[in-house]
């Protein structure tokens, strides 16, 4: 689909996202999702080729693209898989740009130029065992001692846990204060007491590296501070909307699949002599998913625009998150009645899509806390203050420029 | 009117498209009254003059020299030019093989002669040469109509019947020699390594034969690997035959194995299930063999054997050997 | 030394079925494009000796606008320029007249010491616009190619691919060299080089600066023209049941008709 917003540098990348999820992840996908493996190759492939600094400065490794393409980039690998998506969620977005967003230079030099280019690869650490919606009700600890917090606690639900070079953590710097007592941590593997796992057992994206994070009496330097002690709430807010939006343009590439293979079974599959595409209730699916597909398409990269603009999108963000996770699980459900008997097995795509989708409506904000968030902003009860630090603007000159 | 022929051979063995091209320009000179005359490259190669005149060569100009030993376009475009001189010829006619469509273009382009290359049909109409050939990768038929005298065609293979030897048939050799020396030509064949026999692949097969659960085990492969060396043709399996284990995934055809688009593919045992359809239906010819009559194979299939593919292919290769040898 | 790539732009591959005689005949028009996948080998290629042996690839094919898609797509792999060669009079060149134009656009561009191609397009199918080049340049021409051996001393040597085996040779330069598909694996291009790419401005020489006269190239000069384009008959997939006593009978049956009638064996 043609945008006004979308240049020739957005659509050459789609198609080459396209193709790269064609043949790099498609073929495999089957057997990774049914063995619940995450394959490092594919990841170090996508280093290479710049898919971990999409929307990050050429000076700090990046490929100097701007925040559609982040979209774009997360919209197309989706299509392909929800485990390489969700790399990009938590590389990119969580990480790469919370660094962008609130580091120093320092920090940028050290941690998010070799994340750019691949190098390192990052995660981060908010959900805890008995914390997620919640976040105030973290119960990691980081006690300063000298030069250097100790951290402890423990993380779960953590994509990437174990394959992650960089964790972005937040701790409880002061814990009678609320929110306003987290901070945010850049800790690298190898740190004292730092022990990762791996969870199986998950309905879906299964082919992602999701796990759990043990601090016990990890030393972190206090310079490894993200932003200001007592910012970390911000800091994990702010990210979230980085988080949501690639979140959300996932979600837009399951719509976009569950849609291209029914419409190709439908014309395929034939029934009471005729192919099923001619019967108006697999029309009404079709058509379902189509306006699903526009309809989040325009909520997904309106917020891209947003982003490019330098404007504050907390509230477009969250609504594109909501609808597009909901649209493409409800796509995948209409994908697998469509497809019959076999949809509901793994001949084809269409089951591992809405296992897959599923997970996309609890994280990153469950529905049932964007709907609340749009009660709220709807009512006048919540309003975004400016941050100390905002998520930079596109300026093409500014991202592009060599060293 | 007169019809050149360009006989394709390696190192003496003339590859079957050849007769079948000589045998497509006799049927064209015979209803013209016109002559077929042949060209021959190679190192002792005389008998295949003596063949192409048993297939319906009129006249044969044989170029019989040392500096004909290994194809190379220099020399043997040459040749053609030369032979072509001789015979004034009103169709060049080369076989479409990987050295036919080498030759016949660069003999066309420096005479500066219109080239239909790979056509599945040429024809005379009003002293032109008219040819249709497959475009778009098969997906399309181009009619065309060649502008110049001669006109130079490639017949793509087996799309002409192959003739029958004649031996008592009779003929002109007209022995010519080297065109141009060795010290005029660039290219130098530094190595020849012949292929391995190994096994087919699947995409790139011309002709798959593929098992299913009826196969009933690793060792019911067997019968169809003995069938499919004796075709050259590749190994296939459907989703069924996989997940048993009885073969390795590598030759799955179908949604979640390869696409596969072969000129022949025989599926045996297989009852065609729409997610195995999806990776061969585009084959050109489909042979289903299949004990149950109500199989879904046999809806897409073009022939059909309702039987025990235990006991028909077997009896497949047995035939097959017969009318090979 | 520099080598350069001639690729065309053609249909998506899995568009190719789908395609109708008349959108073939108006261009192709509204189907997805792409790099010949042929010439996909051929740009890899192409870059893969400027890496080995130093200097400068190009991008070079004949075409309109729509064609710099194409041209960039080789520029986001590593090529270092891109050459487009269009004029409304190469309209309907035949492969000769394309294989002329091609020829004149090297020349301009200053020659080259390899010229990579691909061995056919998914289109037109001809396989013969190498031959055509190198005849138009008067050069070496080396088809089937499957391995660059080497380049020294003004020689290249190659490995070509045949039905029979793999055959080495050498051959003087400057040499047309077409590809298969066992030469390489194609990269994929960078996000720096898309960007970079889809930015990029391709110079357009015309028949004016190739020294092309009208009657020399396009459908006047056209030495094959297509009078008719047309679907192939549908396939009617009646199954014909081979009835038999017994299964000899059966075979016997079924190989005389792929053996004399559909002619697949």
């Amino acid at each position: 689909m043609k945008h006004y917003w979308f240049t020739e540098e957005h659509e050459m990348l789609r198609r080459v996202v396209r193709e790269f999820s064609e043949q790099e992840i498609r073929p495999k996908i089957r057997e990774l999702d049914a063995k619940e493996e995450f394959d490092r190759s594919i990841l170090d492939k996508m280093g290479e080729m710049g898919f971990l600094g999409v929307c990050i400065p050429v000076r700090y490794g990046g490929a100097g693209m701007d925040y559609l393409a982040l979209g774009i980039v997360s919209e197309m690998l989706e299509w392909g898989d929800t485990a390489f998506r969700e790399t990009i969620s938590v590389h990119v977005a969580l990480n790469s740009l919370a660094i962008f967003q609130w580091g120093t230079e320092e920090q940028k030099e050290k941690w998010l130029i070799p994340q750019a280019r691949g190098e390192k690869i990052a995660c981060y650490a908010l959900t805890e065992p008995n914390a997620g919606s919640d976040v105030r009700g973290i119960q990691t600890r980081a006690v300063r001692q000298g030069d250097v917090y100790i951290l402890n606690g423990e993380k779960m639900w953590i994509t990437l846990a174990d394959v992650a070079d960089h964790f972005l953590v937040f701790a409880k710097t002061d814990p009678e204060a609320g929110h306003r007592g987290i901070s945010a941590f850049l800790v690298e593997r190898g740190a004292p007491g730092l022990k990762t796992g791996t969870i199986h057992g998950k309905l879906g994206a299964r082919a992602s590296n999701t796990g759990w994070i043990v601090f016990e009496d990890t030393p972190v330097p206090a310079e490894n501070m993200l932003g200001e002690e007592g910012e970390g709430f911000k800091i994990a807010m702010s990210a979230l909307d980085n988080g949501r939006y690639t979140v959300a343009a996932g979600a837009v590439g399951v719509i976009r699949a569950s849609l291209e293979e029914s419409v190709a079974y439908a014309k395929q599959r034939t029934a009471f002599g005729q192919p099923i595409a001619n019967f108006q209730l697999v029309q009404q699916k079709i058509a379902l998913m189509q306006q699903r597909l526009d309809v989040a398409t325009q909520l997904v990269y309106h917020a891209g625009w947003l982003k490019n603009q330098g404007i504050r999108n907390t509230r477009e963000t969250s609504v594109a998150k909501w609808y597009a996770t909901e649209a493409a699980f409800a796509s995948a459900n209409d994908a697998i009645q469509i497809h019959g008997a076999y949809g509901y097995s793994n001949e084809y795509n269409v089951e591992r899509y809405l296992r897959n989708a599923k997970g996309a409506v609890i994280y990153e904000g469950t529905s049932e806390i964007h709907t609340l968030l749009q009660a709220q902003y709807a009512l006048g009860y919540r309003k975004d203050k400016p941050l100390r630090r905002e998520l930079p603007a596109y300026d093409p000159e500014e991202w592009t420029r060599e060293a | 009117m007169s019809i050149l022929v360009w006989i394709d051979h390696f190192g003496g063995k003339v590859q079957s498209a050849s007769w079948e091209t000589l045998g497509k320009a006799r049927s064209l000179a015979d209803a013209t009254d016109g002559r077929v005359a042949v060209a021959v490259m190679g190192t002792d190669v005389r008998d295949i003059a003596e063949q192409a005149i048993a297939y319906g060569a009129d006249v044969v100009y044989l170029y019989d020299d040392p500096v004909y030993e290994h194809f190379r376009l220099e020399p043997y475009a040459a040749a053609v030019k030369d032979a072509t001189t001789s015979e004034n010829p009103a169709l060049l006619l080369f076989p479409a093989t990987t050295r036919g469509r080498d030759v016949s273009a660069l003999v066309a382009c420096q005479m500066d002669l219109g080239l239909a290359p790979d056509a599945q049909e040429v024809s005379f109409q009003d002293g032109k040469v008219l040819a249709e050939r497959p475009v778009y990768s098969g997906n399309l038929i181009a009619k065309v109509v060649v502008e110049t005298t001669p006109a130079v065609v490639s017949l793509r293979p087996r799309t002409a019947p192959m003739p029958e030897a004649d031996t008592s048939r009779q003929g002109e050799i007209v022995e010519k020699g080297a065109v141009i020396g060795e010290d005029a030509i660039t290219t130098q064949v530094l190595n020849f390594e012949e292929k391995a026999v190994g096994e087919v692949s699947l995409t790139d097969a011309r002709i798959i034969v593929s098992g299913g659960r009826g196969v009933k085990g690793p060792e019911g492969f067997e019968p169809l690997r003995e069938l499919a060396q004796l075709l050259g043709a590749a190994i296939g399996a459907s989703r069924a035959a996989v997940d048993a284990g009885w073969i390795s995934y590598d030759h799955q055809v179908g949604q979640t194995g390869k696409t596969v688009r072969p000129d022949l593919y025989i599926a045996c045992g297989i009852s065609g299930a729409i997610q195995h359809q999806a990776g061969m239906r585009e084959s050109k010819i489909i042979v289903a063999i299949n004990k149950d009559p109500d199989a879904p194979i046999f809806q897409i299939a073009d022939y059909g054997i309702v039987d025990d593919l235990f006991k028909i292919v077997p009896a497949l290769t047995e035939e097959l050997r017969k009318r090979l040898d | 030394m520099k080598f350069t790539v001639l690729l065309k732009q053609t249909p998506d591959t899995a568009e190719l079925p789908k395609i109708t005689p008349e959108q073939a005949l108006a261009g192709n028009q509204g189907v997805t494009k792409v790099v010949n996948p042929w010439d996909e080998y051929a740009v890899e290629e192409g870059i893969r000796l400027k890496e080995r042996f130093g200097g400068e690839t190009v991008a070079m094919s004949m075409g309109p606008d729509e064609v710099d898609e194409a041209l960039k797509s080789a520029l986001a792999m590593g090529c270092d320029r891109a050459v487009r060669l269009w004029d409304e009079s190469f309209e309907g060149s035949d492969v000769w007249g394309t294989a002329l134009v091609l020829a004149k656009g090297v020349e301009k561009d200053g020659g080259a010491d390899v010229i990579l191609t691909g061995k056919m397009s998914v289109d037109g199918n001809s396989g013969a616009v190498a031959h055509g080049v190198a005849c138009k340049l008067g050069v070496s021409l080396l088809t089937q190619v499957a391995k660059i051996v080497d380049i020294s001393d003004g020689m290249i040597t190659v490995e070509r691919l045949l039905d029979e085996g793999r055959e080495t040779v050498r051959a003087p330069l400057p040499a047309v060299v077409s590809v298969v598909k066992e030469i390489n694996e194609p990269r994929y291009p960078t996000f720096i080089r898309i960007r970079k790419a889809s930015r990029a401005k391709i110079p357009v020489l015309t028949a004016a600066d190739l020294g092309l006269s009208p009657d020399q190239v396009g459908a006047a000069a056209a030495k094959v023209k297509w009078t008719e384009l047309v679907k192939p008959p549908a396939k009617k997939r009646e199954v014909v049941i081979i009835e038999g006593e017994t299964p000899e009978e059966k075979a016997r049956k079924l190989l005389d008709y792929l053996m004399n009638v559909e002619k697949v064996i």
